[in-house]
């Protein structure tokens, strides 16, 4: 329980640190895009506009007022995040979280699935190498593993694109679902979001399952040389017991803080993965916002992914207990 | 070398006071099993293992042997080595035996060369091939055509071999930093933290997490975008890399959490050694392969980051580099639709493969090279020379933790 909440504690400073990055990247910098923000309005506007006419406006991208004091400007710009408010883009000249809002589930959809797709067959495949080591399959197999440990998915994605999507039309080359579809549950919208997510989604998962096999060889291969091991042998377990309860599970394990740390990186990966194919989800719109320089949309874009990802891990952080009970006692050491 | 040498007139120094230390901690080591460190525990003639207890050097575990009827202090070394001689063991223990093993290995062997070969390409490669710019030859020259240009032209009509060649020192260096910043920085948290434990841990962990949470992609974009930095490699390298020490310090934390509670370190805490002496010389040298590693590992991941950053544009570069070719190819020419462009797109790809591949071969290949059951049998050869304890080698303290360290 004393974990728990110590554990979303961290949660909710980890995503308050990050608000308060963002708010310094923006307000503090000198030249950065206070001032760029400024420059844009008054070129826009032309000389005609006051001030404070300048100043409202910032105020209604961005969440700051520009003329009042820091701790002031700091207060506002929080209370307004925590109602919601993540200013107005720029660029789309909507607010921000009518933008992001929507894309989330489509970047969480994607990155989930290529991550779940990619963890189990790789440690599957990973099982079945270490229980066959030194075959041709297992040689094969690690042979092909090292290579798509050694391959970008953005490298794998621009090839799907070329050959799946341009040359041989099986698969659409951007876009969620097709537009002529209303959203729903039924069958033909879920087929379409399928066959629009296929791509994607087999990008990241095909070279994330390379190194999850390795990894998963690798352990597997040093349990089964465990003296507890043999004693479970001796003692007459079944195999399947053995290979789930003892050799599975304790070759996973050493995983879980990869698995979580994977979590951020392809939500970070995303990003690549849906501007080629103009995928719109959060990492599409955050691409987008630089090259017009809506800074609101980026930012807002940059703490959701954050928050998104926080939630991510804690989940995963506070289930590492219930799988693994050795973790549980943490903090009680010994100080030296 | 320097803790061997002067190991026997300090013997007489520590005698007196020490004398009784042996029987601290137990009677034998249960890792003597291993070939390489059977010498230190059940060594029958106990003359050649006197270094550990004279003065700190990375072992502290002959004091373990307990039970030898004749105080340790009182002997001295039988034989002694001439500066020679120990300069050639040295060299054998710690080049040459390594080498074998990368060599015997197929992996480290194919990694070394293709690292090695991206390695001249960057350092020699532009005496070589004439430097790129715009109208050398043909527009949207297809691969394999022509002598010339071996591997096409863009649609300016660059060369793009000589583009992908002058684009390697940048790559290289980029990787370099990032993979130095990141080591360094992961390692000097990770180990500090574990070891030292208590409210310095818990700062430390949590300021860790905060920083690991965050997701560094997006984050080394919006700081690219913000910060309206140069493009030099080096500062890039670093802002790809720019939260990755933090799992890296996670990591190596968990593994420390072991090591300080093996004997040879807690004889160090009981001599007094301070902390910082303790993590370099105990704790460091038993996570070198770890180590060793992630500096590649980490290296990959900076050319996956920066290549897909450049490739989306969003990165400030000086000089072109294999992701701005990308992000050229399938801007400007739609090498994704085009097949008269291809080639443009695929050929920094597959550089960028190759290079992965070179980098990951060599971390399969760190692995044995630290293992400390590998080097044994490659040591073999060296044995005949008498007691390979001398030498102040941290190597053989890995004995202890060898198999578990291959991780992630």
């Amino acid at each position: 329980m004393n974990y728990i909440l110590k554990r979303l504690g961290q949660a909710v400073l980890t995503v308050f640190v990050v608000v308060s990055f963002s708010f310094a990247l923006i307000r503090l910098l000198p030249g950065g895009p206070m001032d760029f923000l400024r420059a844009k309005i008054i070129r826009q506007g032309g000389s005609s506009l006051s001030q404070e006419a300048i100043n409202m406006r910032i105020e209604a991208q961005t969440g700051i007022t520009a003329d009042a004091p820091l701790h002031v400007q700091y207060i506002d710009y929080m209370t307004g995040l925590l109602g919601g408010d993540f200013g107005e883009s720029i660029w789309l000249g909507e607010p921000v979280v009518s933008i992001i809002g929507p894309a989330i589930p489509w970047t969480i959809f994607i990155t989930g699935t290529a991550l779940f797709l990619g963890f189990i067959i790789g440690i599957s495949l990973g099982a079945f190498m270490a229980y066959k080591e030194g075959s041709r399959f297992d040689v094969g197999a690690t042979g092909v593993g090292l290579f798509l440990n050694s391959t970008p998915n953005y490298v794998v994605a621009l090839l799907a694109l070329t050959f799946l999507g341009y040359k041989w039309e099986l698969f659409p080359t951007g876009g969620r679902y097709a537009s002529e579809l209303t959203e729903g549950f039924n069958i033909p919208f879920v087929l379409s979001v399928l066959h629009h997510g296929a791509l994607p989604i087999l990008s990241m998962a095909i070279v994330a399952f390379g190194g999850w096999a390795l990894n998963m060889r690798g352990n597997s291969i040093r349990i089964l040389g465990e003296d507890y091991l043999r004693v479970a042998r001796l003692r007459g377990l079944s195999t399947r017991r053995i290979a789930i309860r003892y050799v599975a599970r304790n070759a996973i394990l050493p995983m879980y803080t990869g698995l979580m740390i994977a979590i951020g990186v392809s939500f970070g990966g995303a990003i690549i993965i849906e501007n080629i194919f103009a995928y719109p989800g959060v990492g599409f719109y955050m691409i987008r916002s630089i090259s017009s320089r809506d800074y609101p949309l980026m930012m807002g874009a940059f703490i959701l992914i954050t928050v998104a990802m926080v939630i991510g891990i804690t989940i995963a952080d506070l289930t590492y207990g219930w799988l693994d009970p050795r973790a549980r006692g943490g903090g009680s050491r010994e100080s030296y | 070398m320097g803790g061997s040498t002067r190991a026997p007139e300090e013997v007489v120094r520590v005698n007196p006071t020490d004398d009784t230390e042996p029987n601290v901690h137990g009677e034998t080591d249960p890792t003597t099993d291993d070939p390489l460190v059977d010498g230190v525990g059940g060594d029958p003639t106990p003359g050649t293992d006197r270094t550990a207890i004279t003065g700190h050097d990375h072992r502290g575990r002959a004091a373990t042997d307990g039970g030898s009827p004749v105080s340790q202090f009182e002997q001295t070394a039988e034989f002694t080595m001439s500066r020679g001689e120990r300069r050639r063991q040295w060299f054998e223990e710690k080049l040459l035996a390594p080498a074998r093993i990368v060599w015997s290995d197929w992996r480290a062997r194919t990694g070394l060369l293709i690292v090695a070969f991206y390695l001249f390409m960057g350092i020699f490669g532009s005496y070589i091939v004439a430097e790129p710019s715009q109208n050398q030859g043909p527009r949207l020259l297809g691969a394999f055509k022509t002598l010339e240009y071996p591997l096409g032209t863009t649609q300016n009509g660059v060369d793009i071999l000589s583009q992908t060649v002058y684009s390697t020192p940048a790559m290289l260096l980029m990787l370099t930093s990032g993979a130095v910043f990141t080591v360094f920085l992961g390692t000097a948290v990770g180990t500090l933290s574990g070891y030292k434990g208590g409210r310095f841990d818990s700062i430390a962990m949590t300021i860790n997490d905060i920083v690991m949470t965050i997701p560094g992609l997006p984050l080394t974009i919006v700081l690219a975008s913000a910060l309206q930095i140069e493009g030099h490699p080096i500062v890039i390298g670093i802002l790809i890399t720019i939260n990755a020490w933090a799992g890296l310090a996670r990591a190596i934390r968990s593994q420390v959490l072991t090591l300080r509670e093996s004997e040879f370190v807690e004889a160090s805490r009981i001599m007094g050694i301070s902390t910082p002496k303790i993590v370099i010389g105990d704790i460091i040298p038993q996570l070198m392969p770890y180590i060793t590693m992630n500096f590649v590992q980490q290296a990959r991941a900076v050319i996956f980051g920066s290549v897909g950053l450049y490739f989306l544009g969003v990165l400030p570069y000086t000089s072109t580099n294999w992701g701005v070719m990308m992000n050229a190819a399938v801007n400007r020419a739609g090498a994704t639709s085009s097949p008269a462009a291809f080639h443009w797109l695929l050929v920094p790809m597959l550089t960028i493969i190759g290079l992965a591949l070179g980098l990951t071969l060599l971390a399969q290949g760190a692995d044995r090279i630290f293992n400390p059951r590998v080097r044994a049998r490659h040591a073999e050869s060296i044995e005949g020379d008498g007691d390979d304890e001398d030498g102040s080698d941290p190597s053989t303290a890995t004995a202890t933790a060898g198999g578990p360290t291959g991780g992630v």
